[in-house]
């Protein structure tokens, strides 16, 4: 390899002028400006008192309430309650549907996704709808169906595990579609070689293929640990009434009146040390072994036949797909349509007046929508754009000093989006910058927020594909730059498809940051829902989460289409 | 520290004890046709509220309606975080809103005190309403006042079993049927978890925080949970909220307790540097005319102060209710205490 390397750097290459310098430099002042600037002001703030002088009592004051350590360790569960069972129902699933021949894969793919795109607090508002205690459609239909008193329920989602399932049914798709493009990967020549050497089907299963996409479940894992750890809007909508805090949800009540900003500082640094042991975690588990997967050569991947099992994990998909997307979306759908949630829906109860307050009487409506997809546009295209170079300059550390660049993409997903909101705040609302109020702030925050998954994204397609195509490429005269676009851009079309659109749903699903960010003018949708989730109007927010996910579907379908890159390359011929 | 003192200012909403430095009221205004053409050239207003937002709305319609050619821009958020948008505007040197209203009294003595608001008295304040119900140096009055009150579902409670003070909320039938609102969210829970506490101890909430109290948020919201079905009783809430539900069918009951019921005022200013000076003060003259308020009242189910009201039938008289009245200069000290034995007992 090495020598394939020196030949790389050829004498007839040295004339030509490698970007890689000044394109290093300069992604590293914008990843530097946008993450340590922020983390800067948390820092500071920790550590000093009302006043502004030096104080280590804002820890002091983390370690003996006892209300702030028990949303520590509720929040710690609740995440890796929520990585367990991602990974539970999300591993599972993908094979099904890369490896085997369960009917309807496509379809399934496509359900996942809207899982995906649907933002974890419309989810969670759509379960109060379904598993509230009382007026919940499951209890009022388990009640009615075994003629039982308003004294009995089956399901509350206010609790601890209804909120671990809540926000799971949302961040499962990162596992799955992790695994799943990591089996679409996985050539079957190591496959075949077990069973040729005699492995049976689920030996070759077990030693082969689930080693080699351990890493990608692994990731999804982590990255569903860390969203649901720092999450703010699930929690503030299930947990608050249950009556517990998380940590998000903490510090959010530290800024009511009278704020406590230190302390609200000084609570999110031990989620970003978690965050680096976790990180570091992933490294070390992942550290000893290669997992390029996608070389120059490769077959296409082994198809199990389910057999008679067929219909079980047809049936175990439906399920999970009904959980997450089908009923939710028919609760909103019959909430936008009645007049109160709990009438049924006939032609007595049907009304269209939530519909005729949100488009015509509700002013924020049209400008929180245009705002919303401008940014979720500039967002997802600013992420994949910065993601795919640093990436790139990581992966193949063309650059010395390039995994650092790696750190700071990645050191974001570490931060409470409510806790880089007031980062930003400091960092960029005074005189010299005065970018509060505008869109602009906004976009800096989702740039920073989107980062860590935009990176995490390709950084791991990066390594899953060999640089012997480019090395190839560079020998036969292509710049660096153009090895990169003609060779490694097209096979990362899916990829970089798939994470700006990750990127995109992620920005309009933001609720924690763009909190403290917006003012009238620059008002998002996630927002005015949370708004009217406050005051209860649930009508109100069904007709807006419905179009809110129509336009993204929208979005996420017209990407799909576009073509990207030179060249359409198709890995399996 | 310069940017430390910006983010305390900030989100703080600005604690910086800067005296009024005002001694006498402004002269009342009328809506002359010469405001109305004024404030028709600046063509807009900017309104930020803690009303319920169909209220809100209906209201900068009326408006629009009366005087075409100046439009409303309603910007509805809770008390709490109306008051944390505008310190982290006002902080920042951002003057985006014309006209305030939130139903947290707090508010208004701490932007009168950072000298974020322009005095103003309409007429119609200076000769009908009661002096408690106006600032002395005219820089705000009580747009409304509403009622934080109990109230049960008919159909799932018979009026005779309904509780009748808050020291029934503690029968122990009630445990996981109520839900009530939070303190340190809702300005209008603030000012009547000070008044109870004063009037029935902390005892009261530490015994009803064993009642498996389903938490929201908002003070509007329990009466929406009501409607919903979800819980049977409120042990706290909007009044207005309810009314407008019985208008629409819900079946629910006012309960005005034996022990008395927290009286709320929303007082309602016009900010320093308002973007649209004439039609902030046509818009602010506006909301205490009679129509408004009518309108308030009639479709909002919120409480006035204008002598020419009419009660809309049906509806207990604010005078025929024993009333628990709030003190906003005392209830400033104790926020914090408010909300840390609040957390203590109910865990959020």
């Amino acid at each position: 390899m090495s020598s394939v390397a020196s030949i790389a750097q050829a004498p007839g290459q040295r004339r030509r002028f490698d970007l890689s310098g000044p394109i290093f430099l300069s992604l590293a002042v914008l990843l530097s400006v946008l993450v340590i600037l922020p983390l800067f002001w948390l820092l500071v703030y920790s550590f000093t008192d009302k006043a502004g002088s030096f104080t280590l009592d804002n820890f002091v004051t983390l370690v003996t309430d006892r209300p702030m350590r028990r949303s520590f360790g509720l929040a710690i569960g609740m995440a890796l309650g929520v990585g367990a069972l991602a990974c539970l129902v999300a591993t599972p699933m993908a094979w099904l549907v890369a490896r085997t021949d369960l009917p309807l894969r496509r379809f399934v793919r496509a359900l996942v996704t809207a899982s995906f795109v649907t933002p974890p607090f419309l989810g969670a508002i759509a379960w109060e709808i379904l598993a509230a205690p009382n007026s919940g459609i499951f209890n009022n239909v388990y009640r009615w169906l075994f003629g039982l008193d308003s004294s009995h329920y089956l399901l509350d989602i206010y609790t601890f595990e209804g909120l671990v399932f809540a926000i799971a049914c949302y961040t499962f798709p990162f596992v799955f579609t992790l695994v799943a493009n990591a089996l679409d990967r996985v050539p079957s020549d190591l496959e075949d070689a077990s069973s040729i050497l005699g492995g049976k089907w689920l030996t070759t299963l077990r030693r082969v293929t689930f080693p080699l996409v351990l890493p990608a479940m692994l990731a999804g894992a982590l990255v569903a640990i860390l969203q649901a750890l720092t999450m703010f809007g699930s929690p503030a909508i299930l947990a608050l009434p249950a009556g517990f805090h998380v940590v998000t949800t903490k510090i959010w009540s530290l800024f009511q009146y009278p704020p406590k900003l230190e302390l609200a500082a000084a609570a999110s640094i031990p989620l970003l040390l978690l965050t680096i042991v976790l990180l570091r975690g992933q490294k070390w588990i992942l550290g000893r072994k290669g997992y390029t997967v996608l070389g120059g050569k490769s077959g296409s991947p082994m198809i199990t036949r389910l057999g008679r099992w067929k219909w079980l994990a047809v049936f175990f998909v439906l399920g999970v797909l009904c959980l997450t997307v089908v009923f939710p979306y028919a609760a909103l759908l019959k909430t936008a349509l009645t007049r109160t949630v709990d009438a049924p829906l006939t032609w007595d109860s049907f009304t269209l007046r939530h519909f005729n307050f949100v488009f015509f009487e509700f002013s924020a409506t049209r400008l929180a929508m245009f705002n919303t997809m401008i940014l979720g546009l500039l967002t997802a295209t600013g992420v994949t754009a910065i993601a795919l170079v640093v990436s790139y300059l990581v992966t193949r550390r063309s650059v010395l000093g390039a995994p650092a660049l790696g750190v700071l993409a990645t050191a974001p997903i570490a931060i409470p989006g409510i806790v880089l909101g007031v980062g930003l705040f400091l960092s960029y609302a005074n005189p010299t910058f005065r970018l509060y109020g505008t869109l602009w702030i906004l976009l800096i925050a989702f740039l920073t927020i989107e980062m860590p998954a935009g990176y995490q994204q390709l950084s791991s397609a990066f390594k899953g594909i060999h640089p012997e195509l480019e090395e190839a490429g560079r020998i036969l005269g292509a710049s660096r730059l153009k090895a990169l676009w003609q060779i490694t851009a097209p096979l990362l079309r899916t990829s970089v498809i798939a994470t700006w659109c990750f990127v995109f749903i992620g920005t309009i699903r933001e609720l924690s940051a763009t909190i403290l960010l917006t003012t009238a003018n620059t008002k998002l949708v996630s927002v005015i829902i949370y708004d009217l989730n406050e005051s209860g109007d649930l009508g109100a927010i069904s007709v807006l989460g419905i179009l809110l996910l129509l336009v993204s579907f929208t979005v996420v379908f017209l990407a799909s289409r576009m073509p990207i890159g030179s060249a359409r390359f198709q890995p399996r011929g | 520290m310069w940017a430390k003192s910006v983010a305390i200012a900030a989100l703080a909403g600005a604690m910086a004890w800067a005296s009024p430095g005002q001694a006498e009221p402004p002269a009342p205004y009328d809506i002359t046709p010469e405001l109305i053409d004024a404030a028709k050239k600046e063509g807009s207003v900017v309104f930020y509220t803690a009303t319920d937002v169909t209220v809100a709305e209906k209201l900068a319609a009326t408006f629009e309606q009366e005087y075409p050619g100046i439009k409303v821009q309603v910007e509805r958020s809770g008390s709490e975080r109306v008051f944390q948008r505008i310190g982290q505007e006002y902080s920042t040197g951002i003057y985006n809103a014309d006209v305030i209203e939130t139903s947290d009294a707090v508010h208004f003595l701490l932007f009168k005190k950072e000298g974020w608001l322009t005095a103003a008295v309409p007429q119609v304040v200076a000769t009908s309403w009661p002096a408690e119900e106006r600032d002395a140096d005219g820089f705000y009055a009580a747009y409304r006042a509403h009622l934080s009150v109990i109230a049960y579902r008919t159909d799932q409670v018979k009026p005779e079993d309904a509780p009748k003070s808050f020291a029934d909320l503690l029968d122990p039938k009630w445990k996981g049927k109520m839900v009530k609102a939070h303190p340190g969210y809702s300005g209008t829970i603030m000012t009547a978890t000070h008044a109870l506490s004063k009037a029935l101890g902390w005892e009261y909430f530490e015994k009803l925080a064993q009642q498996d109290v389903m938490q929201v948020q908002s003070s509007t919201e329990p009466p929406k949970k009501l409607a919903q079905g979800e819980r049977s009783v409120q042990a706290d809430g909007n009044e207005y909220n309810v009314f407008r539900l019985q208008e629409e069918g819900v079946p629910i009951e006012i309960v005005y307790a034996t022990e008395g019921t927290p009286l709320v005022i929303g007082n309602a200013a016009i900010l320093k540097n308002p973007p649209h000076p004439n039609a902030a003060k046509l818009f602010y003259a506006y909301l205490f005319s009679i129509e408004a308020q009518q309108l308030n009242h009639d479709f909002g189910g919120l409480r006035s102060f204008h002598p020419d009201l009419k009660e809309k039938e049906g509806r207990t008289a604010l005078k025929d209710i024993k009333l628990l009245l709030p003190d906003a200069p005392a209830l400033e000290s104790e926020i914090e205490t408010i909300k840390s034995k609040y957390e203590e007992y109910f865990g959020t």
